[in-house]
């Protein structure tokens, strides 16, 4: 996984609230098991009509907000399927970084597992930046969103942001523990077959 | 401790957890299917190109595969992933591959306890948001995305933040023609699509003793729904009956202690609960069957993980029976398994007599992938567990979540109907 890199970008704010799996990446694309590409997919049925064009009351759709790599969103963002295409497509698009007031378990779990920032703030806050589309800055390391007029600070995992800073995976950053591992399940008690 | 506590306890060898605790658990079993299978290879590859052996699976015997999402292949790709699954099996030495055409295969969660994969106080995941349902044999049961499941399957193991449990009890036997589908709609009203985000939804009380094992299975297959990390009844003696009736020798009782903590207890009267439906587009949307608005319907299905057990097909039949559907109907029973029994009961000839199609055990329309999807401005009425904007197929189509009951009932006049008011 690469390295979370400081993030300079406009924001792209969807009003909407439990945006669901189904909406980021609906299942007719799931059957595809190309690497990457997905982001062409992302929110299709907001993104285009039945004959595919692009439909222009959608943000996506907005050239205002082309190379934005900021999304701004509703509560329980990511909820419905444990579907990690979801994150693959927001990726493949462009977005590094996701603001919600909540997010979904296993969105959330997938999001770090694949270099995505996911920033849970208070609804007030998001409201607000979702009004303010001038580019902003994210800096993880001192945990801080700076926009034009203020810092936000945001709250996140020290283990997970650990994670996003030296672009470890989950398999990368256990196998650092290789040795200990084997030593603990040598001495463990716990038998090993139900 | 919790019998979620006490379980994460076990597989980390701790003597004691409490909530907000993070453990490295031994896993007991894990399940792909032909969507999260294919999405696994993927993270393989990845691993591959940076050096990480992927030639070895930590222990193929506690792995289990199904076929579900997109079987029977509608087109080439879905054909092509199925061969991939059967490669991915055949290469890792994988012996639990239920395939389609081949005997017994089914919905993933369905065959999780028609073929007892999993028993009480087992950790068990798997590539799929609805693996919460299995909880109702009494295991931690929950969904992970893909690069988790890789991990898994090569180690054997995964972090858990031991989750707070709230705990939701039953007073009474819920009546005639309320279904478990009625009491966690209901619930999820009360609490909203994340009211447990990344808790545990406990089930207890005398309504949940007396309820059967499918159930269960039905409640806590639909705490997903609620964005729940699991959902969970403590196994009794009719689960311990219900695994060793199909062929499992080590099903025993598992139970949390008596003097266990619950960060939050809910409340319901079964003598209170009445048919409900969840209108679109959330499972959150909940009304009473009496009060809900006046469609006219398009389609009735009763299918998925969530409606077409065994018992969700009897207690169509019994709304069916000598009665004529108005809608088109779609019965596809989850797995082979009860398929069989269907035919064997009469089911399958009330289904036909009345109308209605019976399909193969397929996860097919209930999430929009193929077998029955909904076109523009239809409107259906469903046994399923999602009804967000095209879930079931056109953006534009409407689904609204019951119990089989009232899809039944439903399926009869045309009208979203209480089986009560036929």
């Amino acid at each position: 996984m690469e390295p979370f890199k400081p993030v300079e970008s406009i924001v792209t704010p969807l009003d909407k609230v439990n945006v669901d799996t189904d909406q980021i990446v609906p299942k007719q694309f799931l059957k595809l098991v190309q690497k990457t590409g997905f982001g062409k997919f992302l929110f299709y049925n907001w993104r285009y009509d039945e004959n595919e064009n692009e439909k222009d009351d959608f943000v996506l759709n907005d050239s205002k907000f082309d190379g934005s790599q900021i999304l701004v969103a509703g509560d329980n963002f990511g909820c419905g399927s444990s579907r990690e295409h979801a994150v693959w497509a927001l990726q493949d698009y462009g977005f590094a970084v996701i603001i919600a007031p909540s997010f979904a378990d296993i969105f959330f779990s997938n999001c770090f597992k694949n270099g995505i920032l996911p920033i849970s703030l208070e609804q007030k806050i998001v409201e607000k930046l979702q009004l303010d589309v001038n580019s902003m800055k994210i800096d993880l390391e001192n945990q801080n969103i700076i926009t034009s007029s203020e810092t936000i600070p945001f709250e996140i995992d020290p283990h997970k942001k650990r994670i996003l800073l030296e672009g470890l995976d989950d398999i990368a950053q256990t196998l650092q523990f290789e040795k200990k591992i084997s030593e603990f399940e040598k001495n463990s008690k716990v038998p090993s077959v139900l | 401790m919790n019998i979620v506590e006490k379980i994460l306890a076990r597989a980390s060898g701790k003597s004691s957890l409490a909530p907000d605790d993070v453990v490295f658990a031994n896993v007991d079993k894990v399940m792909v299917h032909d969507v999260s299978g294919p999405g696994v290879l993927k993270v393989f590859d990845k691993l591959k190109k940076q050096g990480i052996s992927v030639d070895k699976l930590w222990d193929p015997t506690k792995v289990w595969v199904a076929e579900d999402h997109f079987v029977p292949s509608a087109e080439k790709m879905s054909a092509e992933n199925i061969v991939k699954l059967s490669n991915f099996t055949k290469n890792y030495g994988i012996e639990k591959h239920f395939k389609y055409g081949m005997g017994q295969y089914g919905i993933c969660h369905t065959l999780s306890h028609e073929e007892a994969m999993v028993m009480p106080g087992d950790v068990y995941v798997g590539g799929d948001s609805h693996t919460n349902t299995t909880g109702a044999l009494g295991a931690f049961a929950c969904g992970l995305g893909h690069t988790d499941i890789a991990y898994v399957l090569l180690h054997g193991k995964i972090w858990f933040k031991v989750p707070e449990t709230d705990f939701f009890k039953l007073n009474g036997k819920l009546p005639d023609h309320v279904m478990a589908k009625d009491l966690i709609l209901k619930i999820i009203g009360d609490i909203g699509t994340d009211g447990g985000n990344y808790r545990t939804m406990q089930f207890g009380g005398t309504g949940i003793e007396e309820m059967s094992v499918e159930s269960r299975l039905t409640l806590c297959n639909m705490t997903t729904e609620a964005g729940a990390k699991n959902g969970i009844v403590e196994a009794d003696q009719k689960v311990v009956d219900y695994l060793t009736s199909r062929g499992a020798t080590n099903a025993r009782l598992f139970k949390g202690d008596d003097d266990a903590e619950y960060a939050n207890m809910y409340e319901y009267e079964a003598s209170e609960m009445e048919p409900i439906v969840a209108k679109p587009f959330s499972p959150e949307n909940v009304a009473v069957v009496r009060e809900a608005p006046s469609v006219e319907l398009d389609k009735s299905y009763i299918g998925s993980c969530t409606g077409a057990k065994y018992e969700d097909l009897e207690a169509a039949a019994k709304v069916l029976k000598g009665r004529q559907v108005k809608i088109r109907t779609e019965i596809l029973p989850a797995s082979i398994s009860i398929y069989k029994r269907a035919m064997e009961n009469g089911l399958l000839s009330i289904f036909l007599d009345s109308g209605v199609t019976v399909g193969p055990p397929t996860c097919g329309a209930c999430c929009g992938a193929h077998m029955g999807v909904l076109a523009k401005d239809e409107i259906c009425i469903s046994t399923t567990n999602r009804n967000f904007p095209g879930r079931m197929g056109h953006v534009e189509s409407q689904t609204y979540l019951s119990s089989p009951m009232v899809a039944a009932a439903s399926a009869v006049t045309g009208k979203i109907t209480d089986p009560r008011d036929l």
